[in-house]
């Protein structure tokens, strides 16, 4: 059986620089495959290849066994890492926003994401400009946007990147509770390697440009996790003597 | 007590304007005092009048068909590259062409009615509007344009969810600049030839030596114009609420 996600010596390049170089990675059904790597080792490339919003120089990315970028970006949820939210609209029009794309209704796409304000804990803000909205809620905005058109893969850029680190960790529990709910195959890239042991399955590590996978690593720990255990640390330490730190 | 600023300091320019008019080396032709102007205003009140709403039309309607225009232009050359190339160049040159050597050409084209004053207040006006807006479409994220690519949304979704929104602020700085151009454009139109309107007055006014009419006549030609200018405001204030709000944060 193929895996959901798969490269397989994937090369990228630019003008000057060499993004990635022999890429070969899977993600598997119903996994969260955390990538992490310095900055600048294409981490972000690697997602938009994946998404279909680019092309490999050499070697195949294929999402549900389709390798054409058109299918790949019909498989795929993708979600940048700001929240890029659309300032004039309200956060539940906002929400909308990725079912209106697929071609449903304005009011259609609005009743579809309404129900689900109250289990995200926007409850009563619909109607809120993003102006008005906290860091995490315009994060968990642009979640709902995501996951509405319920698209088998998701790829995540640093989604919490932009985020306080108290804000951060209470929406990185607040995803894990989520995927626990409901398991989906997840792309995560991010440089916060406790992130990374936090909510992934298995964890690859990428080298400096050109970016390499340089280990992978599988997280056996039992969830929810706890960032002070003994074993976080030790597997912590394992994922930074990959990164050379 | 912005407004108490703005009230403040016209009132020092009238008085200093005044104070220059009294003069007794200022001749009375050249400039005439506030005092007169007013006078001229409340005596030919009727006059003025008249020929204030001739001209109005004119800028209105010459600003209407430079908005449809510069709007329907400037997302034409958004959504065909090519078309921007190639139109560009002449959308600055037609910028660059004296209007007073145009205006009478203009006249001569399309007789002594409304024709030419429109053409000449929509072709000031056009430049503006087309390349504030050309700039606000080009002005999104290249982060968003991936991310509705990602979503898989049409190049019209594009442009409709994300791109004409968020280019509305600069439409209507573009609208700014042409709202207080337009009633120049329109009085340049009736110097080139016209029986009415008050730019023919002004100009008139100045033949007959009858200075403070033509002092009144500006007058009124200024009001005019920032009340179009406080008009556009309004509609922006109306139209991005979104962009007032983040402003004052």
């Amino acid at each position: 059986m193929t895996e959901p996600v798969s490269l397989a010596a994937v090369t990228r390049r630019y003008s000057r620089v060499t993004a990635l170089e022999g890429i070969d990675l899977v993600v598997r059904a119903e996994e969260v495959l955390a990538v992490v790597g310095p900055s600048g080792c294409g981490k972000s490339t690697l997602l938009e290849l994946v998404a279909g919003l680019q092309e490999p120089d050499t070697g195949t990315v294929s999402v549900l066994g389709g390798p054409e970028a058109a299918s790949r970006r019909n498989a795929c949820a993708y979600m940048p890492q700001r929240d890029l939210l659309l300032p004039w609209r309200d956060a539940l029009a906002n929400a909308a926003l990725a079912l209106e794309c697929q071609g449903v209704p304005r009011s259609a796409a609005r009743s579809r994401a309404e129900p689900l304000f109250e289990r995200f804990g926007l409850a009563e803000f619909e109607g809120a400009r993003p102006a008005e909205l906290s860091g995490g809620m315009r994060q968990r905005v642009a979640f709902l946007r995501t996951l509405l058109p319920g698209r088998p893969v998701l790829l995540l850029d640093e989604p919490f990147g932009g985020l306080d680190s108290l804000t951060r960790a209470s929406m990185q529990r607040w995803l894990a509770g989520a995927l626990a709910q409901e398991p989906r195959t997840v792309l995560l890239v991010t440089h916060d390697v406790d992130e990374a042991i936090f909510l992934a399955d298995r964890i690859a590590v990428l080298s400096p440009r050109p970016g390499r996978v340089v280990a992978e690593l599988t997280v056996e720990l039992a969830r929810p996790r706890d960032v002070t255990s003994p074993e976080f640390g030790a597997l912590k330490r394992r994922v930074l003597e990959a990164l050379g730190l | 007590m912005r407004y108490l600023l703005a009230a403040l300091l016209l009132a020092l320019f009238v008085l200093a304007w005044q104070g220059v008019a009294s003069l007794e080396s200022v001749d009375d032709l050249t400039l005439a005092s506030p005092v007169e102007t007013f006078d001229a205003l409340r005596d030919d009140w009727s006059l003025l009048w008249d020929n204030f709403l001739v001209t109005l039309v004119e800028v209105l309607l010459g600003l209407a068909i430079a908005t449809l225009a510069g709007i329907g232009f400037a997302v034409a050359m958004h959504l065909f590259r090519p078309l921007r190339d190639a139109a560009y160049p002449l959308l600055v040159a037609s910028q660059a062409i004296p209007i007073v050597v145009l205006a009478p050409i203009f006249v001569l084209a399309f007789d002594y009615g409304i024709g030419p004053k429109l053409a000449i207040v929509a072709l000031i006006c056009f430049f503006p509007i087309t390349v504030n807006l050309l700039d606000g479409l080009r002005s999104v994220e290249p982060e968003l344009l991936k991310l509705m690519r990602s979503m898989g949304a049409s190049r019209v979704r594009t442009l409709r969810s994300v791109e004409l929104p968020s280019a509305l602020p600069f439409l209507f700085s573009g609208l700014k600049v042409a709202a207080t151009v337009s009633v120049i454009g329109a009085v340049f139109g009736e110097w080139a030839g016209a029986d009415e309107g008050l730019g023919r007055l002004v100009l008139l006014g100045n033949t007959q030596l009858q200075t403070p009419r033509v002092y009144a006549g500006i007058v009124l030609l200024t009001l005019m114009a920032m009340a179009l200018f406080a008009l556009v405001v309004l509609a922006e204030r109306f139209a991005c609420p979104w962009n007032r709000k983040e402003q004052s944060v």
